[in-house]
């Protein structure tokens, strides 16, 4: 796996790897060293970014930020440290590194962020590293799909959340988390509630891998194990958690919430640890153990009584620790025998002891036996579901239940069956690892331990200040290993005999799971290739429709647009106005004579198949409208007109003598469509103008000029100073574009006769 | 008169219209000249009519006398008929190199980049060398 590629000789990854490591080491140092006194209350710090629109580059450090700057960072350095030795001799290791800590920086910003807008940017850039880590191996087709639907799932809910989070930041008036979240029974009241949770909750479960947007997850085990490890179990995908327990004092508490959260939490939690029963590659396992967790996590979340939210925020930290423990540990192993195979694996304790040891740690919390933190989490947990009311203590309690039943299975499998046994043979001889790569997990692993035993520290320190942070009130906190012989206690020796009955049948439970799902018609990962390739059917399909290469088509398209968006507004607006005599007294004869002509050259134009009578009749009408241009007191308009409109017939006739003559007229010439088209935009140019000249004259810059013209310019001829002077820049531009449109011109003309040669020979 | 230009320049509109929807490129064309000469007037009516005043000073003045017509839309015309004018010019000579090239002035024939049937693109005309007739690579392509 780790091997097939060309090595470069770096010890430890080189420079890169000592950056890597040593950033997320000395942030965790730094962030520990807060600890205590964040412990104590939260802290907002911030610099103004863009005051305009209420954007802030502020930090709110509570309880739960910091729970989750220490996971980022510890577990980090973890990672670093064991991807130094993992792909350190990658040629492409340096990119990796970049990736990594790209995506840290987001995440440390995502968890840091008291600005919405800003918590949406780091959001991003943690999808957008997300996406380049898992098509690291961007040589193999199936990473790079794994990628891009990760990317397109997690980005689409990114995009959704940015609605509901300005929607939030109008209501509340404000982008400011500290602020948001003191306005929870304004926000629970407002008729928007509803749209804003839900906009919410489409980010946190496509980011968290709810079901039904789950998929994208177990496929983004194509990534390194140290990025699975990280970004896809401990850190980015708990992104989602994050913020809806962020969001809870705002957004939590009411009825909507607390179904929609237990029941595709639930659901989420009992499918995916079926679903982890099924696999047999054990990162695979993994992944949906994954998925179960963060089910879990959600329903908790939603349950929202005190205990519950505890409950969610250590096995936050639980999970965190088993599971990054326990991918490390499949990641050494499938370096030291090639193989991930749950089938293949087994008897590796001799050949791999330390191994063997992080792997036993991890697995046992995992399975919720005393004395080590898992175990506190579950009792945890009981005691949360079995403290709800009515239907939702049953729902929660059993679906809390069934996923640690599985969990206890699980841990059998990852971490029980590859190491004991006999040796079986595997495709290369099994060896320990690395120190490098041993330090995370066995950390992890005793860390699990220590927690287990001094659970005070880990209530004090982090468990109550992110409970405080997320519930919204103080209220004391305390972890204990013992409670006593309560109802959560046989709920636990409960789990404990189902999960080993579970575990013994395992092979037989998956022959039956593989079975059902070779029936099973619904996959949601061939729905989701599915719906790709509908996207791409019906953007083929509009753009043939509107851009099918036909000028005529494009120009009705955008003829038509304007007749019913802009007649269709003056219709629904009434915005018809009209303060013009509708007599035609006082009009000159001659007038009447140049609007005719006017009219009859146009007309004229559009019915002749002549092309000398369409140009003189256009000319006719060039000439006609000069003619208005002299009787309302514009004379150099006149000139220019009649200039142009001579050189228009001199151009038009020459170039004439090279072109063929117009189609004959025919009964097909007339087009229906196009005639009320045309009509239609005659139409509204008419009212358009009507409306115009019944409106009030503002004849502010006229004024302006003909005040100035003389004094500041010293000219007697006002547009020529306008031209000349006051815009003289324009009339520089309009030069420019009829230089360019010359050159252009003689560019066209000049390469024919050098290209035309070759194909007449031909 | 106003109300009067104003019909008249909505026969102008619908006249060029007409004609710029017609597939002969010429008849097009003679639309572009009738449309340049609506939206002159256009902009000339709405800056208000006013007769037998141009805007003009005095000898010995510094402003006008009395009431003169609006210089600002005279402007903007002025520049409006110069580039209509550059417009046309470029169009003329595109259609007579087009015509030249491809033997029509019917634009539904005019399809070297845009042909009907896409897979009889034909890159060589277009100037663009021999281009890579493969597709696209698409998530579906790449198996899984």
């Amino acid at each position: 796996m780790a091997d097939d590629y060309p090595k470069v000789d770096r010890v430890m990854g080189g420079a890169a790897g000592w950056i890597s490591i040593a950033f997320p080491s000395i942030l965790f140092l730094y962030f520990l060293g807060l600890l205590p006194q964040i412990a104590l209350g939260p802290q907002v710090h911030g610099i103004d970014w863009v005051p305009s629109l209420g954007i802030n580059l502020s930090v709110l450090l509570d309880g739960l930020s910091m729970t989750f700057v220490l996971l980022i960072t510890g577990i980090g350095a973890a990672v670093t440290l064991y991807s130094a030795r993992y792909l350190g001799q990658h040629p492409d290791y340096p990119r990796f590194v970049s990736y990594l800590l790209m995506f840290m920086v987001g995440m440390l910003g995502l968890v840091l962020a008291d600005n919405l807008i800003m918590l949406f940017v780091f959001w991003e850039i943690t999808t957008i590293a997300s996406y380049l880590l898992i098509g690291f191996n961007a040589d193999s087709a199936k990473s790079r799909r794994s990628a891009l639907q990760a990317l397109l799932v997690t980005g689409t809910g990114g995009l959704i959340l940015l609605g509901g989070m300005i929607v939030l930041g109008n209501v509340a008036g404000t982008f400011q988390l500290s602020e948001i979240l003191t306005q929870g029974d304004m926000l629970r009241a407002h008729p928007w509630y509803l749209a804003i949770l839900l906009l919410f909750l489409a980010g946190t479960f496509t980011k968290s891998a709810q079901v039904p947007f789950h998929f994208w997850l177990p496929n983004a085990m194509a990534a390194p194990t140290p990025v699975s490890a990280y970004l896809h179990s401990a850190t980015m995908v708990k992104a989602g958690i994050f913020l809806m327990a962020r969001m809870n004092p705002a957004l939590g508490g009411t009825d909507a919430w607390f179904w929609i959260l237990t029941l595709f939490g639930g659901v989420t939690a009992v499918f995916a640890s079926v679903m982890a029963m099924r696999q047999t590659d054990i990162k695979q396992v993994l992944a949906y153990t994954t998925l179960m967790a963060l089910g879990t996590l959600t329903m908790f979340l939603g349950a929202g009584t005190h205990y519950a939210i505890m409950a969610a925020m250590l096995f936050l930290v639980v999970h965190s620790l088993y599971k990054a423990a326990l991918f490390l540990m499949i990641g050494i192993v499938d370096h030291a025998t090639g193989t991930r195979e749950a089938g293949v694996l087994g008897g590796l304790s001799k050949a791999m002891p330390l191994t063997g040891l992080a792997a036993a740690l991890a697995a046992i919390s995992m399975a919720g036996i005393p004395p080590m933190v898992g175990f506190i989490g579950k009792e945890f947990m009981y005691k949360a579901g079995l403290g709800l009311e009515g239907f939702g203590a049953f729902w929660v309690t059993i679906m809390a239940f069934a996923a640690s039943v599985m969990m206890f299975a699980v841990g059998g499998i990852v971490a029980l069956k590859p190491f004991r046994g006999d040796l079986r043979p595997t495709p290369t001889e099994p060896h320990e690892g690395p120190w490098p790569m041993l330090a995370g997990p066995l950390v992890l692993g005793a860390l699990s331990l220590i927690f287990g035993l001094v659970p005070g520290v880990l209530g004090y320190y982090l468990v109550g200040p992110a409970t405080h942070a997320v519930f919204g009130e103080v209220r004391e906190v305390h972890l204990y290993l013992w409670g006593g012989v309560n109802m959560a206690l046989i709920l636990s020796l409960l789990t404990f005999l189902a999960g080993w009955l579970v575990y013994r049948r395992h092979e037989a439970i998956r022959t039956r799971l593989a079975a059902f799902e070779a029936r099973n018609p619904v996959d949601f990962d061939a729905g989701w290739d599915r719906l790709l390739e509908g996207f791409k059917a019906f953007a083929a399909w509009q753009t043939r429709l509107i851009q099918n290469g036909s000028l005529q088509r494009y120009m009705a398209v955008t003829f038509g647009t304007f007749v019913v968006l802009v007649g269709g507004t003056y219709l629904i607006k009434g915005a018809f106005r009209s303060g013009l005599s509708l007599t035609t007294e006082g009009i000159h004869p001659v007038q009447w004579a140049v609007l005719g002509l006017i009219a009859a050259g146009a007309m004229l134009t559009v019915w002749t198949h002549s092309r000398m009578t369409a140009v003189a009749a256009m000319g006719v009408t060039g000439i006609g409208v000069a003619l208005i241009f002299i009787m309302f007191s514009a004379p150099d308009v006149a000139i220019t007109q009649l200039l142009v409109e001579v050189l228009v017939v001199v151009l038009v006739s020459v170039v004439m003598l090279r072109l063929p003559y117009l189609p004959r007229r025919s009964k097909a010439t007339f087009r229906a469509g196009h005639a009320m088209i045309a009509g239609g935009m005659g139409l509204v140019t008419t009212f358009l103008m009507i409306s115009v000249l019944a409106t009030d004259f503002d004849r502010r810059l006229t004024t302006f000029f003909e005040a100035a013209s003389y004094p500041e310019a010293y000219g007697r001829n006002i547009v020529n100073v306008i031209l000349v002077d006051f815009r003289a820049l324009d009339t520089f531009g309009e030069v420019t574009v009829v230089a360019i449109a010359a050159i252009a011109a003689f560019a066209l003309l000049r390469g024919m006769s050098t290209r035309r040669k070759p194909e007449e020979e031909s | 008169m106003e109300l009067l230009l104003a019909i008249t320049i909505g026969v102008l509109v619908s006249t060029s219209v007409y004609l710029m929807l017609d597939r002969n490129v010429l008849r097009f064309l003679f639309g572009l000249v009738l449309l340049s000469n609506a939206v002159n007037l256009l902009i000339f009516t709405g800056g208000r009519l006013t007769a037998g005043a141009p805007p003009l000073i005095d000898a010995g003045e510094y402003a006008p006398t009395g009431v003169v017509a609006n210089a600002l839309p005279q402007a903007l015309v002025l520049t409006a008929i110069v580039i209509g004018f550059g417009l046309l010019a470029f169009t003329l000579a595109l259609v007579y190199r087009t015509y030249m090239t491809l033997g029509t002035v019917n634009s539904d024939e005019m399809r070297v980049a845009e042909p009907a049937d896409e897979s009889k693109l034909d890159t060589g005309r277009l100037g663009m060398g021999k281009a890579n007739p493969a597709k696209p690579a698409t998530g579906q392509e790449a198996g899984i």
